[in-house]
Formats: structure tokens, C-alpha cells, sequence
């Protein structure tokens, strides 16, 4: 049943106090990955510098711990890397990082992946440059707003 | 001891110390075999009797027609299977609903797998079914008509007694899943026109590992646990004293404590439902608001998920559970909340809190105060809070 009790501790240190969680005005690159269909939403925005190095890293995420702890972790690996470094921070790095997620929750990592692979993308697009290696990211961002009363 | 809120009473319950305490001589004393032949063993045949038929006169039926089983699951599923077996010959089509526990829905995709036709209704916005819809459904190779009383996950109860009704004025055996009623609601098998019945001894303050099947006299079903001659040589198996004992044990005490549970119940479950509606924005109750098991809340918060509210409840030692898809292995909301139509999105942000007799109203205020803090920390991480923020600035 539920994979609470299988997470690492730094999977539940990193949901329970996540890093970088916010948002920023103005980011150098901001992407966001998965659908809410799927129960799982990342954003992440990057501030990367005239060197092309990632200054600051912020994230949003709507999903279970391990998306949240994911996200929590990419942000920090990606934190003071170029931004080819950065593209090179794979789902299994940030798993890694976490000392491993259950199985079912593995597709969380490859989300983390995207939202930074997004992000650089966006930076890129602004920047018109060409970051070798990266691919434009797939858009499916889904919500509904009936069967909710407002406030 | 840390602070511990049980609300999950709809997954299990606490044995009460009086059923522990009617169990125990029949692990260490009296633990002899009901079906020996000695009078060691049959006094003990006595009692299980004795406490059958305490188990029985709960829902109207005889002692003759209670067979136990290992619990719920096993009851749905010889019931299923073992009518489908015995009534091949008069016909293939089974009909259900969409919003039937996995052991009834699991037993009817196998029982598709070897030549049967099932018919899944589909329920309202509240989680009822249509008795209209289920009479157009029946065909004249129709055998068996399988609707749960109350919804496991929504606490929705179906109007039983029109379904039994027309079942019958049809001749078609009618089966009810009542492992979420049994004990908690009144059930009279003769008024309802139940011709079999499951419920399980773990949801009423008994112990795991016991349930039963009731069959009325007359239904043709098959039998599913060969080799003994326990429960009338239909359900092989040596006799579990411990837990049919205690299973009555609990039958009876749930049975005197009826009424007055159901009223202590929906005043608390109708303050978590209110406060929680009135408190927390963008929240929705789902199930039916009136029609609904007296210990059940079933609720969505929006642009939020399911299991990160879980493991923050869990931090605040609440015990909840969700119908989000990351608690229940698979990568799919609960079939149930997809049934009232609730989109996937919205289906993945939903908590279940199921009360009992031992909840008190101070743990109603700690769990909607926590509730809140939970959600608005939540909200605050959300992209799609965010984004909801600025489009309505």
C-alpha cells in the first residue's frame, strides 16, 4: 500500500523541510513538467549569471513526498553548476542524492530531470542560445476549477 | 505516548477489550476442535452455535444461513464465484456497479476471463446507482446482481431495499457487500430481500481473519473452500472459535450500541464535515451528504495531493487515508471518485477520515486545525495555487 514508511530519510528530511521552495521575479529560465492528471507537477526557476552558472534555484511542486523531495534536491544539485553541468543532473543523480526512492515513486526523479531540463530550455529561448544536448520540453499542464465551492 | 488520532476506522478497528477478553479461553483453554467428536470439543460447537445465532438475529436471518469465512474478501468472492458456478446453466450476466470494493470488481474481471458478461452501473455525482438504470440492465440471462450497501471509501448507502425489490420481482439472486454496514447499520435481510450478504468481524471492533456469508435457505451457490465438512460441508476449514466468538461478542455489543453510535457519530461527523467546508477553501465533500455511513468524511482539497496531506497528518499523529493514486500503488486515482465524476486531477487530492465511538470531539478541532496549517503549507509549494493566485488578481 502507501510508501510512506519506505522512504529514506533524506526522502522525508528534504518533503519535511524542502529547499528553495518559492518563486522568483524575473528568473533567467522557469519551466514547468508533468500534469496534474498524473498527480504530479513541477516548477522550477533558475537564475543563472553572466557566466552561464546557476546562482539561485527555486522550485514549486504539487504531488506526493517523493515529487516534493525530488524537486527539493534537483534544486540543490543544480545550485552553482554551469548549465551544462546542470543538464547533466539526471533522474539518478537526484535518486541518488536521496539514497533511492520506491520503485512506483521513481517517475518522480525523471520529473525533477525535466523540470530542470525545462527551465535551461526557457533560459535558452530568452538568451537565444544553444545549450548542446537539451530538447524542448513536452507542455501538458492540466487543471480544473468546477466541484469547488469558493470562498 | 505520542499523540495518536485514529480516523481510518473505515480500514480497521480497535478490538474492544471485552471481545479480547471473550476470545482468549479459545486460544489456551478450550482449544479443542468444534468438529471432535468428544465432549471437550462439543461444548465449544455449543457456543459457536449460541454465538451464530447472535450473529444472525442482527440482520433477521437464521443461524442456519450464517457460513464463516476468512472475512470480507473471501465472502464477495465465493459469493460471486460460487453463485456465477451454479447458475451457469440458467444464464452468463452478473450485474454490479463502478464503485464496488476491488474484491467484488476483481472477482467479476475474472469471472469475465472465463465467459461471464458483467454490467457495471454507473452512480451520481453523491455515488448512488439508479434503480431504473439497474432494472433496463437486466436481461433474461441475468443470474446475479452484486451492489455494496455503503461505499468504502465515500460512505454513500444505496437504497438496498428498492434494489433487493427488484431483484426479486425479476427472480434474480441479489448480493450485498456489506463489510462497511454490517453492525453499522440496521440491515433486515427479509425487508431488503438479501439473498446472500458478506461482512467482516475486523470492521466492527472484532477480530482480523473472520467475516461471514450469509445464504439464504433457498440460493443455489457453489462451494468454495473444498475439503471438511465445517459450515455444513460448504466451507471446508477448521472451525475458528477465537474469532467467530469474538466476532459475536462484538456483534453484540455493536448491536445494544446502535443507535446511540449512529447519533454520537453524525454529530461529529457532521462538525469535521461543516467546519472543514466552512474553514478550508476550495474544498468539497465527497459522497452523499445526508445518505452516507454515519462515521464517513470523504473530502478533496484542491491543488493539492493526497499523499503529502497523508504523511503531514501522520506527522501530527492523525491516521487518514486518500484515494490519491501515490497511496495505493498504482499510478490511478480511486476508481470511486473517478465514478462521481470527479476529474483525475481533483480525484488525486482526496482524504478519507473515518470515525468511531472513541473519537472525541477535541480530536475533531485538532484534526481541522491541523488540517488547515496542512493545506495552507501545501497550497503554498503548489504551481497550481500559484498560478490560480495570479489569474485572479
Amino acid at each position: 500500500m502507501s510508501q510512506i514508511t519506505e522512504y529514506s530519510e533524506k526522502v522525508m528530511d528534504h518533503f519535511m523541510n524542502p529547499r528553495n521552495v518559492g518563486e522568483m521575479e524575473n528568473p533567467s529560465g522557469v519551466g514547468t513538467v508533468g500534469n496534474a492528471k498524473c498527480g504530479d507537477i513541477m516548477r522550477m526557476y533558475l537564475d543563472i549569471d553572466e557566466n552561464q552558472v546557476v546562482r539561485e534555484a527555486k522550485f514549486k511542486t504539487f504531488g506526493c513526498g517523493a515529487a516534493v523531495a525530488t524537486s527539493s534536491m534537483a534544486t540543490e544539485l543544480v545550485k552553482g553548476k554551469t548549465v551544462q553541468e546542470a543538464l547533466e543532473v539526471t533522474n539518478k543523480a537526484v535518486m541518488e542524492a536521496l539514497d533511492g526512492l520506491p520503485p512506483i515513486k521513481v517517475h518522480c526523479s525523471l520529473l525533477a530531470e525535466e523540470a530542470i531540463h525545462a527551465a535551461l530550455w526557457d533560459y535558452a529561448e530568452k538568451n537565444n542560445i544553444v545549450i548542446e544536448g537539451l530538447k524542448a520540453p513536452v507542455k501538458d499542464i492540466d487543471e480544473t476549477e468546477e466541484f469547488y465551492k469558493t470562498p | 505516548m505520542e499523540k495518536l488520532i485514529y480516523l481510518d476506522n473505515a480500514a480497521t478497528t480497535r478490538v474492544l477489550p471485552e471481545v479480547f477478553e471473550t476470545m482468549k479461553p479459545y486460544f489456551t483453554e478450550e482449544y479443542g476442535n468444534p468438529s471432535s467428536t468428544y465432549e471437550f470439543s462439543g461444548r465449544i460447537a455449543k457456543q459457536i452455535s449460541d454465538a451464530t445465532s447472535v450473529i444472525a438475529k442482527l440482520i433477521n436471518a437464521n443461524e442456519k444461513e450464517i457460513y464463516f469465512t476468512s472475512g470480507g474478501s473471501e465472502s464477495d468472492n465465493w459469493a460471486l464465484k460460487g453463485a456465477a458456478d451454479a447458475l451457469r446453466s440458467k444464464g452468463n450476466h452478473i450485474i454490479t456497479s463502478k464503485i464496488e470494493h476491488h474484491a467484488i470488481l476483481h472477482t467479476c474481471e475474472y469471472l469475465e476471463k472465463h465467459g461471464y458478461e458483467v454490467t457495471y452501473l454507473d452512480v451520481d455525482e453523491n455515488g448512488l446507482i439508479d434503480t431504473g438504470e439497474l432494472e433496463r440492465s437486466i436481461r433474461p440471462d441475468t443470474i446475479l446482481i452484486s451492489i455494496m450497501f455503503a461505499n468504502n471509501e465515500i460512505g454513500t448507502i444505496e437504497p438496498i431495499g428498492k434494489i433487493g425489490e427488484t431483484a426479486h420481482k425479476h427472480g434474480i439472486c441479489f448480493h450485498t457487500d456489506a463489510v462497511q454496514s454490517f453492525g453499522h447499520v440496521p440491515i433486515d435481510v427479509e425487508a431488503m430481500n438479501i439473498d446472500m450478504l458478506s461482512a467482516s468481524g475486523h470492521k466492527i471492533n472484532g477480530p482480523k481473519g473472520i467475516g461471514f456469508l450469509y445464504i439464504r435457505k433457498d440460493v443455489k451457490i457453489s462451494n468454495f473452500i473444498h475439503g471438511g465438512a465445517q459450515e455444513r460441508g460448504r466451507r471446508a476449514g477448521t472451525t475458528n472459535a477465537p474469532g467467530i466468538m469474538g466476532f459475536s461478542k462484538a456483534v453484540s455489543i455493536a448491536a445494544e450500541k446502535m443507535n446511540e453510535r449512529i447519533s454520537y457519530e453524525t454529530r461529529l461527523r457532521d462538525k469535521l464535515i461543516n467546519r472543514v467546508l466552512d474553514e478550508i477553501p476550495y474544498s468539497r465533500l465527497n459522497g452523499h451528504r445526508e445518505q452516507r455511513l454515519s462515521n464517513n468524511t470523504n473530502f478533496c482539497f484542491r491543488f493539492i495531493e493526497g499523499e503529502s496531506l497523508l504523511i503531514l497528518l501522520d506527522k501530527k499523529g492523525i491516521c487518514a487515508s486518500s484515494g490519491s493514486a501515490c497511496t495505493s500503488g498504482s499510478l490511478d486515482p480511486s476508481h470511486v471518485l473517478l465514478a462521481i465524476g470527479l476529474p483525475h486531477e481533483i480525484a488525486h487530492g482526496s482524504v478519507r477520515f473515518t470515525l468511531s465511538e472513541d473519537t472525541t470531539e477535541e480530536d475533531i478541532d485538532y484534526t481541522v486545525d491541523s488540517l488547515k496549517q496542512i493545506v495552507e503549507r501545501l497550497r503554498s509549494m503548489s504551481p497550481l495555487y500559484e498560478d490560480f493566485v495570479k489569474k485572479s488578481n
